[in-house]
């Protein structure tokens, strides 16, 4: 549960970087750098949730994740019963 | 389209069962500053905002305003789990208890139920984005007021991450307000 934890909390700030860098771009169009620094946690970002979902089950639905046998996308904890 | 993503966009940690902020933490939910208001606002203001800047940011932001929903709804969830009817009653939430026990809903601190009317559209790019602007610091306020009513350091950590959001939104509004005004000139000289 301790290793769940820690690794979803580096899929939370690599996706945080990628959103912040997201909406800086989104007035910031042109900006090269922000833009690399960007597809940098883009590309972390799908090797954590590729290691996540190996152990743990499907982080997104509807095709974005795949799944092992049975449907895991049923396990429990659900978001909202995360203990950190 | 929306893809659901199964985890909170930054981790929750509620130390301690604290009803009276339970009761506080639902003007995020469902008040007049809630997240639940800026994720609708934004979402709906999108179909007449006329640059692809402006167009981009309320999807985003109101996108991520629904995954601060979910963690306002989650602390709420979590801090009133275990509650007993007797420790609900002593927390001056008996009237949320004998409506619908423990559910969840969409409603202010004073049980008050959301309402479309706490948002706003105009088609006008100046107006809706001043809108959205003045929502963010509304919501700011909202959140240094939860942070003066709790010393609990869990619910201070994630009471300011949503603070500091509002923040950030406000500066990106503020700059895709500046491109709109910038196009609507250019569009004087043709």
């Amino acid at each position: 549960m301790h290793e769940r934890a820690a690794l979803l909390h580096q899929i939370q700030q690599a996706e945080f970087a990628a959103l912040e860098l997201q909406l800086y771009l989104d007035t910031h169009m042109y900006d090269q750098k922000a833009l690399m620094e960007f597809n940098h946690y883009s590309k972390v970002l799908s090797t954590l949730k590729q290691e996540f979902e190996m152990k743990y089950g499907p982080l997104l639905s509807f095709g974005f994740s795949p799944s092992q046998y049975p449907w895991r996308w049923l396990e429990s904890p659900w978001p909202w019963e995360e203990q950190y | 389209m929306w893809i659901y993503e199964k985890k909170l966009q930054y981790p929750v940690r509620i130390d301690k069962c604290d009803l009276r902020m339970a009761r506080y933490l639902f003007t995020q939910y469902g008040g007049p500053d809630g997240e639940l208001s800026a994720a609708i606002r934004y979402l709906n203001q999108r179909y007449t905002i006329p640059t692809n800047e402006a167009k981009a940011l309320l999807t985003d932001i109101g996108t991520e305003e629904l995954a601060h929903v979910e963690m306002i709804a989650t602390m709420i969830y979590q801090l009133t789990k275990d509650a007993t009817v007797e420790q609900l009653e002593a927390a001056n939430m008996g009237s949320f208890y004998a409506i619908r026990d423990g559910a969840l809903f969409p409603a202010d601190a004073n049980g008050v139920p959301w309402t479309a009317a706490y948002i706003q559209a105009h088609a006008d790019p100046i107006t809706d984005l001043h809108e959205d602007m003045a929502a963010e610091q509304k919501a700011r306020a909202v959140y240094e007021h939860l942070l003066n009513l709790t010393d609990d350091p869990g619910m201070k950590d994630a009471l300011s991450f949503l603070r500091e959001r509002e923040v950030v939104h406000f500066q990106r509004f503020g700059e895709a307000l500046r491109i709109v005004q910038e196009y609507q000139q250019q569009k004087k000289i043709y």
